[in-house]
C-alpha cells in the first residue's frame, strides 16, 4: 500500500492546478515528488533550500499577499525546530498556512531521535487557533489535506506517518466517529493507532471513538460517549502521551471521570530497529494496550455511600 | 489592515522629533532613539509608493519594520504621513494604546507586520517578494529595515543565502549600522550581502540625498541591500 506521504505531492498538485492561492514551500525535503507541480508552476513551487526558520517566514509572507501556502517537511524541522516562526510569523502576524510534516514520532526508528517529533501536537497545543489532523489511512489523509488547504485562511497541521490503518474511515475533518458502542468506557483512538486499539479492545465492553481531527477537540462526540454519566476514559494517540488529556477534561466538566492518556513515552529511548520495536516500547502494541486499559478499567473504586 | 482619515495638516521631517516628544516626553533625543529616523523619512517620503489611500492595495510597495525595538521614529513617521492618528502617540504603550514598544500589524495602521523578536523581518520579506512574483504583481517592491546588532541572528542569513540566487531584485533591505553588533568587523555587512549575490550600498544615514540615491540605485536581477550608518550607539 503506498504512504500517506506519497498522496501528498499528487493531491497538492492538483490543487496548484485548480487554485491561484495555493502555493507550496518546501526544504530540500519532498522536492522530488514535486518535480512536475515545479514546473507547471514555477513561481508557486518553492524550494528554499535547507532553511528551516526561513521556510516558515517565506509562507508567512506569501500569505500576507494572499496566498494559501502548504509548507512540508519532517516534522521535527517543520513545528520544533522553526517553532518561534511559526507561533510569530503565522499566529502573530494573523495569517494563516498548512503545515504538513511527515516522520511523525518515530516513523524512521533507524534514524535515531533527531528524526523523530512525538511532542509536535502538544507543542501547537502552547498556540491558539490551529487546526491538526492525524490521518490514520492515505484515503483519510487525501481527505483531510483537501480540507485543509480550503480551509480559507486558517493554521492547519497535517501529521503524516507511514503508519497507518487497515482500512479507510469516512472522516470529516472536525468529528470523531463512532466504531464500537460499549458501556464500560469509552476509548479514543487516534489516527494510525485505530488497529491496536481494536484489536486491545476485542470482546471489551467499551465504546471505541476514532479521532483524525484531534483540535479542535470534538468534545460533544466524546460527551455523547459517556452517555453523561461517570465516565472512564482512556485516549490512545501516537505522539506524547497524555497531549489530550488536558481537552478530554476540558470536554467533561460536570461529569465525574478519570482519563488514561496513552502514547509515546517522554523518555528517549536511545534505541533504532523498526517501528513494531518502538511502537512495543512504548507499551502502544495490542497486548500492552489490553493490558493497561483492562487495568485502569478495573481500577474504578465505588465512591462512598453509592 | 486599517487606515485613519487623513491628518488635516502636513508634516515635514522637522515635525518628526516633536511627534517623537509626544512618545517619549524628551525635548531632544539621543542617536539610538533616531538611528532609523532618516532611513524611515527618506523611505516613506520619497521611494515607497504607498499612502494611508493604498494601505490596502495589493500593488503597494511594502514596507517591512523588522527592528520593532524602539519604535518611536516609525510611528511618527506613519503618523506625519497620515497612516494613523497623531492622537495616539501621547498614550504609547499604555494598555488601551494600539501604539505597544513593539508594534503589532493587527493594531497599527500601515504597519506590515508585528516585529520585536529580531530576525523575522528578512524572511517574511522573502516570503512576501515570493507572494507577489506568485500573483502576477510585479510591480510593488517590497523593503525591510534591520538593525546591525539584528543581522546576529541566524535567520536573516538563511533569507540573504537564499534571495541572493533566486534573483528577487523587488526585496531591498536596509541595514541601520549604528555599531550595536558585540562582535564585527569592518564592511562585514555589505560583505556578506554581495557574496550571496546582492547588489549593496554603503551611505551615510543621515544624508538624504544619499540614502535617495542608494535606495534607487538599479540593480537588475538581483536584490538590494543598502547599508547606513549612523553614530554608534555607544556615542
Amino acid at each position: 500500500m503506498d504512504t500517506m506521504r506519497d498522496r501528498l505531492a499528487p493531491v497538492v498538485t492538483r490543487l496548484l492546478d485548480e487554485d491561484p492561492r495555493v502555493a507550496v514551500v518546501l526544504a530540500e525535503v519532498g522536492m522530488a515528488g514535486f518535480e512536475t507541480a515545479r514546473r507547471r508552476h514555477p513561481d508557486r513551487v518553492v524550494n528554499v533550500g535547507i532553511r528551516e526558520q526561513l521556510l516558515v517566514g517565506a509562507a508567512s509572507g506569501m500569505a500576507l499577499t494572499g496566498l494559501r501556502p502548504v509548507v512540508h517537511t519532517f516534522a521535527s524541522f517543520l513545528v520544533e525546530r522553526p517553532f518561534e516562526q511559526v507561533k510569530l510569523d503565522l499566529g502573530h502576524q494573523g495569517v494563516g498556512a498548512v503545515l504538513v510534516s511527515a516522520a511523525a514520532s518515530f516513523d524512521w526508528p533507524a534514524g535515531g531521535y533527531t528524526h523523530m517529533a512525538p511532542g509536535d501536537v502538544a507543542l501547537l497545543d502552547t498556540l491558539d487557533g490551529w487546526t491538526v489532523h492525524v490521518p490514520g489511512h492515505p484515503d483519510e489523509a487525501e481527505t483531510l489535506l483537501r480540507q485543509a488547504v480550503g480551509a480559507g485562511d486558517d493554521k492547519v497541521y497535517v501529521r503524516l506517518s507511514v503508519q497507518s490503518g487497515s482500512r479507510a474511515m469516512p472522516v470529516d475533518g472536525a468529528r470523531f466517529l463512532t466504531v464500537r458502542e460499549g458501556s464500560r468506557g469509552v476509548v479514543v483512538a487516534v489516527g494510525p493507532m485505530l488497529d491496536q486499539v481494536l484489536a486491545a479492545t476485542e470482546g471489551l465492553d467499551v465504546t471505541v471513538l476514532y479521532a483524525t481531527t484531534v483540535r479542535p477537540f470534538d468534545a460533544a462526540t466524546l460527551r455523547w460517549a459517556t452517555g453523561g454519566a461517570a465516565a472512564d476514559v482512556v485516549l490512545v494517540e501516537p505522539y506524547l502521551a497524555g497531549t489530550s488529556t488536558g481537552a478530554a477534561n476540558d470536554a467533561l466538566p460536570d461529569v465525574p471521570h478519570r482519563v488514561l492518556g496513552l502514547g509515546v513515552g517522554r523518555a528517549e529511548l536511545r534505541r533504532y530497529g523498526t517501528i513494531e520495536e518502538h511502537v512495543a516500547a512504548h507499551g502502544l502494541d495490542p497486548r500492552s494496550l489490553r493490558e493497561r486499559i483492562t487495568g485502569f478499567l478495573a481500577g474504578r473504586r465505588t465512591p462512598a455511600g453509592v | 489592515m486599517t487606515t485613519t482619515e487623513q491628518t488635516k495638516r502636513v508634516y515635514g521631517y522637522e515635525d518628526v522629533p516633536g511627534l517623537m516628544s509626544l512618545m517619549t516626553g524628551d525635548e531632544k533625543h539621543g542617536p539610538a532613539a533616531t538611528s532609523t529616523l532618516d532611513v524611515l523619512w527618506v523611505l516613506y517620503d520619497r521611494v515607497l509608493r504607498v499612502s494611508p489611500q493604498t494601505a490596502d492595495d495589493p500593488g503597494r510597495d511594502r514596507f517591512l519594520l523588522s527592528k520593532g525595538h524602539g519604535p518611536m521614529a516609525y510611528y511618527a513617521v506613519l503618523a506625519a504621513k497620515g497612516f494613523l492618528p497623531v492622537e495616539w502617540l501621547p498614550d504609547f504603550g499604555s494598555f488601551g494604546s494600539p501604539l505597544g514598544h513593539h508594534p503589532d500589524r493587527t493594531l497599527v495602521p500601515g504597519a506590515e507586520i508585528g516585529s520585536g523578536s529580531l530576525g523575522h523581518g528578512l524572511p517574511i520579506a522573502v516570503g512576501t517578494a515570493l507572494g507577489l512574483r506568485a500573483r502576477g504583481l510585479h510591480e510593488p517592491r517590497v523593503w525591510t529595515l534591520i538593525g546591525d546588532a539584528e543581522l546576529d541572528e541566524g535567520s536573516n542569513h538563511e533569507a540573504i543565502a537564499y534571495a541572493g540566487p533566486a534573483g528577487l531584485d523587488r526585496l531591498h533591505v536596509v541595514v541601520v549600522d549604528n555599531s550595536s553588533r558585540s562582535h564585527a568587523r569592518p564592511g562585514g555587512i555589505a560583505a556578506r550581502f554581495e557574496a550571496a549575490g546582492w547588489s549593496t550600498r554603503t551611505v551615510d544615514g543621515r544624508d538624504h540625498e544619499a540614502l535617495y540615491a542608494a535606495f534607487t540605485a538599479p540593480h537588475p536581477g538581483r536584490p538590494h541591500a543598502v547599508v547606513a550608518r549612523v553614530e554608534p550607539k555607544s556615542a
